[in-house]
């Protein structure tokens, strides 16, 4: 049985699954029940001077019947007390000795960084995590995003909370930024403990085309919210990649963004995270997601080999590299498995007036009568010639494994965009010539 | 006229062949996509075993067919068979919010079968007993649904579990009398195996009363438990009931399990008496088989049949036909074989049946099924366990809770517990009963719902089948036959 304890920056946890910052981690009572779900460790909604919220504050993308594909919101920090939040923090803390509670913080001045940092360690929390992400509301008062997206301001920030900090400190990075990269590296300079990312993107979600007001609304008028939920996990995990990837930030990565299920949470550690935070999912189902999730991580391990989540985490990074770097040589085509076809077309259409013109409608009569292969309906084939190995039919069908792509031997050796501009300048190969 | 095979053995197979076929990963994932994730699901509530239906169907979505078989064999050991044979159009599938939502019911039978299907395919044991047992022994009667449920539940309690039965092979009705086309008798004796895995013992062709004795065992075991299922049809007290061709339905279905499907003996013009749900399986394997004519003959009308509507619908596609209001009075034969069934109409008044004066007439038949419901084993057990209390019904009295009989150290459960039901009850009587046993031996109170608490707090599931079930109006109606 794989072991799903992690030691993260010095905080342990008996499993790698933390609720978020937001809603689900707001009072004691929901970390009781979270813990007793099975999570194994909560961060606490951000703690700060109390704030009003307006009533209508979430909205959501919902895609073709499925709904909260993307879910947005315009809540801000805690609206109560920094003394409650901190009481049940400690309540929370003594019933759950083993479990990680981390202290979200967001203040402005160096002296409330001071006075929260050390209030944080007073009431038992494992750590600490700076929100420089909230990108509504707080903003504007120049906190959450307008600190993330400044390194400068950030790196003077994390300075200020480590004159302070006793317990380990993660710094939660905002995705709207132009390299979040610069960020992380920012937080590493000033000797924060470790990163998470990523907060929420700035979004709106939908446009009412009755009342020409976008949800949430607000009696009428609307605001930017935060986006999250399954549809910004790709951008999560790039982000995540880029600074597990980088020598220059070198720091234990926190992984969050439409985090769902066990698969999901694997993609994060996979990519450099150690431990990852769920929010959205959450509020869709409730904290008995996390069954799931510490199963299937569980299982997955095991039936790889991996002993515990550390040895796991990271297994991808360097599987992403500079575009210069890739095979000008590899060759794959797509290959349409004539049993599983049913004769949508979509390939057809799809190549050809989205991409390359690869696929011909043909006389079905070779391929044998069948589902989608009636007289007279030609089927799709592809010219496999002329395919460029785009993948685009292989995304488009609605068939699991009826297109293939199936790689070809071209017989050339490697070469990199890089090799090639070596080669070319040292007339050693000739130019590739255009498409026509 | 003797009764012969009617079919050849392609004919069989394809008419024989699985109403339902298993899904591929695709249709499961699609299917598996439509579930809402309920919290506190009415299907969890209308479940007799109370299986954690959407988290087992959650993972079919996300692609961990073995834990979704992990949820549901630890909450019904034989999830397997039940995904097959299960009346879940008046059980999950009937409570399903998706049915009100989109008419559609999700198929969670189906998408248990493939989970269970996956673990039992790829050899994947997902049941675990302790290796170090707790000394104590039970000794199990009956290796049908509740016999099965009991023992794999106390082999995971840590108990040494031994499981007789008179027939050479376990699964009882499981094996021996589902209809076909909806479960091979396959499947059944798998689960038996998987059961041996967790380290029951079973000892076949061991009769209670004739080579083991209640004294024995008593002696032996520190509990016992009663899963000995109901006996032999009823006897319908006319002349002519003794030819050879006047057979028990299940005997039938029996057949049709133990010997190769063409080489099954079916009459052209088969009579079935009774119109509950194994006379359905009956007419319509029959029909399957080759009959030109399978009749069901019922004494009261179609508004008071016991099979489920389903069923009734299943039995009219096949071409079955059915004689409401008409009861066999004489069975007749020529040449030593039956010919005929003499007739008589019925009229229902004020709920009692009165045969119509003159009214009788003659149909021909040359097979003819008895389900009429079978015998309760009172006197039978009476002899095996004397002082062992037996209500009005011919169903052995227990405590609901623990299924402890007022013998202290014998327990029950299924049929002989409650007179006839779905191998579901059976498996969660059985498992009660262990539940029940274990707390007996602990001096413990039997403690809460099946499955652990998957709702995120102490408080438990509101609502589970095990123990708080709820009823959709059919089985609503069908409980109160």
């Amino acid at each position: 049985m794989a072991d799903l304890s992690i030691n993260f920056a010095g905080i342990k946890a008996p499993n790698p699954f933390w609720v978020a910052s937001g809603p689900p981690s707001n009072t004691a009572y929901q970390s009781h029940r979270a813990f007793e779900a099975g999570w194994g460790g909560v961060v606490w909604k951000t703690i700060g001077d109390p704030i009003v919220n307006v009533s209508s504050r979430y909205s959501a993308l919902n895609l073709g019947g499925q709904r909260m594909v993307g879910f947005n919101n315009i809540e801000l920090i805690s609206d109560r007390s920094a003394e409650t939040n901190f009481r049940e923090i400690k309540e929370v803390k003594e019933r759950w000795p083993n479990h990680a509670v981390i202290a979200s913080l967001m203040v402005d001045t160096r002296e409330r960084w001071h006075e929260f940092v050390k209030r944080s360690a007073d009431c038992g929390a494992d750590g600490i995590e700076l929100n420089f992400g909230c990108p509504h509301g707080m903003c504007e008062r120049g906190m959450g995003s307008a600190v993330g997206q400044n390194p400068e301001v950030a790196e003077t920030i994390v300075g200020w909370v480590m004159e302070a900090a006793t317990i380990p400190v993660i710094v939660k990075l905002t995705p709207n930024i132009t390299n979040v990269v610069y960020a992380a590296r920012a937080a590493r300079r000033a000797g924060a403990d470790a990163i998470s990312l990523i907060n929420t993107i700035n979004s709106i979600t939908n446009v009412n085309l009755d009342t020409l007001t976008p949800e949430p609304s607000v009696r009428g008028l609307s605001s930017h919210g935060g986006y999250c939920g399954p549809a910004v996990k790709p951008i999560a995990l790039n982000m995540v990649q880029s600074c597990a990837d980088d020598p220059d930030v070198g720091l234990p990565i926190s992984g969050i963004g439409g985090i769902g299920n066990w698969r999901d949470a694997a993609e994060f550690l996979a990519l450099g995270s150690l431990s990852l935070q769920v929010c959205t999912a959450i509020m869709h189902y409730g904290f008995r997601i996390v069954e799931d999730m510490n199963e299937g991580l569980s299982d997955y391990l095991d039936a790889k080999g991996y002993k515990s989540v550390g040895e796991f985490s990271g297994a991808a990074v360097k599987s992403i590299s500079d575009w210069k770097y890739l095979d000008l040589h590899y060759k794959r085509v797509a290959r349409i498995d004539y049993d599983k076809c049913i004769g949508c077309n979509l390939c057809y259409i799809a190549c050809e007036d989205g991409a390359h013109q690869c696929i011909d409608l043909v006389d079905a009569s070779p391929y044998g009568l069948g589902p989608g292969r009636v007289p007279g309906k030609p089927v799709p084939k592809v010219r496999e010639e002329d395919c460029v190995g785009c993948n685009l039919c292989s995304i488009v069908c609605p068939v699991d494994n009826c297109i293939t792509m199936t790689d070809i031997d071209t017989g050339r050796e490697a070469m990199s965009w890089n090799d090639y501009q070596t080669k070319l300048a040292k007339g050693e190969t000739a130019p590739i010539p255009a498409h026509p | 006229m003797p009764i012969q095979p009617l079919v050849d053995a392609e004919t069989a197979a394809k008419n024989m062949a699985e109403k339902k076929p298993r899904y591929t990963p695709q249709e499961a994932s699609i299917e598996a996509n439509r579930c809402l994730f309920c919290y506190d699901a009415p299907c969890i509530m209308a479940c007799p075993t109370g299986i954690d239906i959407p988290s087992f169907i959650k993972k079919i979505a996300i692609g961990n067919p073995t834990g979704s078989a992990r949820t549901i064999l630890t909450a019904n050991v034989l999830g397997a068979s039940c995904a097959r044979v299960c009346p879940t159009e008046v059980l999950c599938e009937g409570a399903c919010v998706v049915l009100d939502l989109e008419g559609d019911p999700v198929k969670i039978g189906r998408l248990q079968r493939y989970a269970t299907d996956h673990v039992f395919e790829h050899h994947i044991d997902v049941l675990h007993a302790p290796a170090k047992k707790n000394g104590r022994k039970i000794a199990v009667l009956g290796a049908g649904p509740a016999g099965l449920g009991c023992a794999a539940e106390l082999a995971q309690l840590g108990y040494e579990v031994t499981v007789f039965d008179k027939k050479k092979a376990g699964g009882g009705l499981n094996t021996y009398g589902i209809a076909y086309y909806k479960m091979r008798p396959e499947i059944s004796l798998e689960e038996v195996e998987m059961i041996g895995r967790l380290g029951v013992e079973f000892r076949y062709e061991k009769e209670i009363g004739q080579s083991i004795t209640a004294a024995e065992l008593e002696k032996d075991y520190d509990a016992i438990f009663l899963g000995l299922g109901l006996g032999g049809a009823n006897r319908l007290n006319i002349p002519g009931e003794d030819w050879p061709e006047v057979v028990d339905a299940l005997d039938f279905i029996e057949w049709i399990h133990t010997r190769p499907l063409h080489e099954v003996p079916v009459g052209r013009r088969v009579a079935v008496l009774g119109c509950g749900n194994t006379a359905i399986d009956a007419a319509t394997q029959a029909k399957r088989l080759g009959a030109e004519v399978a009749t069901i003959i019922y004494r009261r009308g179609a508004d008071d049949m016991p099979a489920y509507g389903f069923e009734y619908e299943l039995a009219k596609n096949d071409g079955a036909t059915f004689l409401f209001h008409t009861i066999p009075t004489e069975v007749m034969a020529e040449n030593g074989h039956v010919h005929a069934l003499r007739l008589a109409r019925t009229e229902t008044r004020n709920g009692k049946v009165s045969v119509i004066e003159g009214s009788e007439h003659t149909e021909t038949f040359d097979l003819v099924l008895k389900a009429v419901g079978q015998e309760k084993q009172a006197a039978f057990l009476e002899k095996i366990f004397p002082g062992l209390k037996i209500d009005r019904k011919g169903r052995v009295e227990h405590n609901a809770e623990t299924m402890q009989t007022n013998l202290p150290q014998v327990f029950v459960g299924g049929d002989c517990a409650n007179g006839g039901r779905e191998v579901v009850n059976a498996v969660a009587e059985g498992k009660k009963a262990a539940r029940g046993i274990h707390a007996m031996l602990t001096k413990q109170k039997v403690d809460g719902p099946v499955q652990p608490s998957r709702y995120g707090s102490k408080d438990g599931a509101k609502g589970s089948g095990f123990n708080h079930p709820i009823r959709v109006p059919e089985l609503l109606a069908a409980m109160a036959q």
